[in-house]
């Protein structure tokens, strides 16, 4: 993952090599909420290149370090979904046994 | 967390790892170290058809004529490599269904196959994709801005889908309440009438979302939503990984 950097280390344009969409819109979303961030975008450059680049400029703090922070919070959010899903899981699959679920208001 | 859900649908599709038949080959050729390394499975196919002696006289059914005429996968034995027969047994590695036809023969016709099975995922080819259909939609949200009473009431009912409405009486009065919104298909089928599309606002409650997992049976839907979200998972300590690596480097 080579970075675009020049002198000015608050504006970098990252390329993701291997990534898609997927990630480049969740992580430009989530380094948006940053407020050190004044621009964040993603471009796939060409669609056959499985590559995109991710442009990050912001109020003085490295952009770097707005990247990392992005990604921290990003697999913050996904331990927090994986663990309320489970538990979710785990509490239905007990009612079901319990024979207490009513799936008529719910069918899907 | 909006954006973020609506990439899991994609995953699914696209990434979550499951085993498919990659060769096959008809001659038993001996296996190339090279290629051992990619292969994970190996299943052998070897049914010949033969005639059924003991049919009956006037039997006219292929089934009662002929033995093995129908090939599915309970036909496919998994041949264990390296130390694969210590660590699976066989029903860890099997057919996601035991009774797909394959193909259909005749007597003198006979099928001898091997089957190289590896680990892949959906954007590579569709045939690894774990799911039949991923999809996410808004919870709608159905809110009653002025009371619809009595025949009204009926008709707001019939508007929606069986569920959404229920019709209350309260001292004699019929009156509509909504009774389950995410029964709602969302068909707008209330702006067709003038009398009542003033009277009820649609909309969509933006930060729920309701996923719809179909699995093609090799993993249980709930365990898929687990692994795509591992995957995104994966993908950003993968990228923290290299940021560390590529501030040391520098």
């Amino acid at each position: 993952m080579p970075t675009g950097s020049q002198e000015d280390e608050t504006c970098a344009t990252f390329v993701l090599h291997e990534e898609d969409h997927t990630l480049g819109n969740s992580l430009r979303y989530i380094i948006m909420k940053n407020p050190d961030v004044i621009f964040c975008g993603y471009s796939i450059p060409h669609p056959s290149e499985n590559k995109i680049n991710l442009r990050i400029q912001t109020n003085g703090t490295p952009a770097v370090d707005v990247l990392r922070r992005g990604l921290s919070e990003l697999t913050a959010m996904c331990e927090h979904m994986l663990a309320t899903f489970e538990t979710a899981v785990e509490e239905h699959k007990e009612a079901q046994q319990n024979g207490d679920i009513d799936m008529s208001s719910a069918e899907d | 967390m909006l954006l973020l859900r609506m990439h899991y649908g994609v995953i699914l599709l696209a990434e979550v790892a499951t085993m498919a038949i990659e060769k096959s080959s008809f001659t038993i050729t001996p296996l190339l170290s090279k290629m051992r390394c990619w292969l994970t499975g190996l299943f052998e196919l070897k049914v010949k058809c033969i005639k059924n002696k003991n049919a009956p006289k006037n039997a006219t059914d292929p089934d009662e004529l002929f033995i093995h005429s129908k090939v599915t996968t309970d036909h496919l034995k998994w041949v264990p490599m390296g130390n694969q027969a210590r660590k699976y047994g066989p029903q860890d590695i099997r057919p996601v269904h035991n009774d797909i036809l394959i193909a259909k023969l005749r007597p003198g016709q006979e099928l001898d196959l091997k089957m190289h099975t590896v680990k892949g995922i959906g954007k590579d080819h569709a045939k690894f994709s774990p799911v039949a259909t991923a999809s996410y939609r808004l919870l709608p949200e159905i809110t009653i801005t002025k009371p619809c009473e009595e025949e009204l009431a009926d008709k707001l009912a019939e508007c929606f889908s069986e569920g959404v409405i229920r019709v209350e009486k309260n001292n004699g009065v019929k009156r509509a309440v909504v009774a389950n919104s995410r029964r709602d298909t969302c068909s707008r089928e209330i702006f067709r009438h003038d009398d009542l599309k003033n009277r009820v606002k649609l909309s969509r409650i933006r930060d729920h979302f309701i996923f719809s997992v179909e699995s093609t049976g090799a993993l249980s839907s709930d365990v898929l939503v687990c692994e795509s979200i591992k995957v995104l998972l994966g993908k950003c300590r993968h990228f923290l990984s290299e940021l560390d690596s590529h501030c040391v480097d520098t």
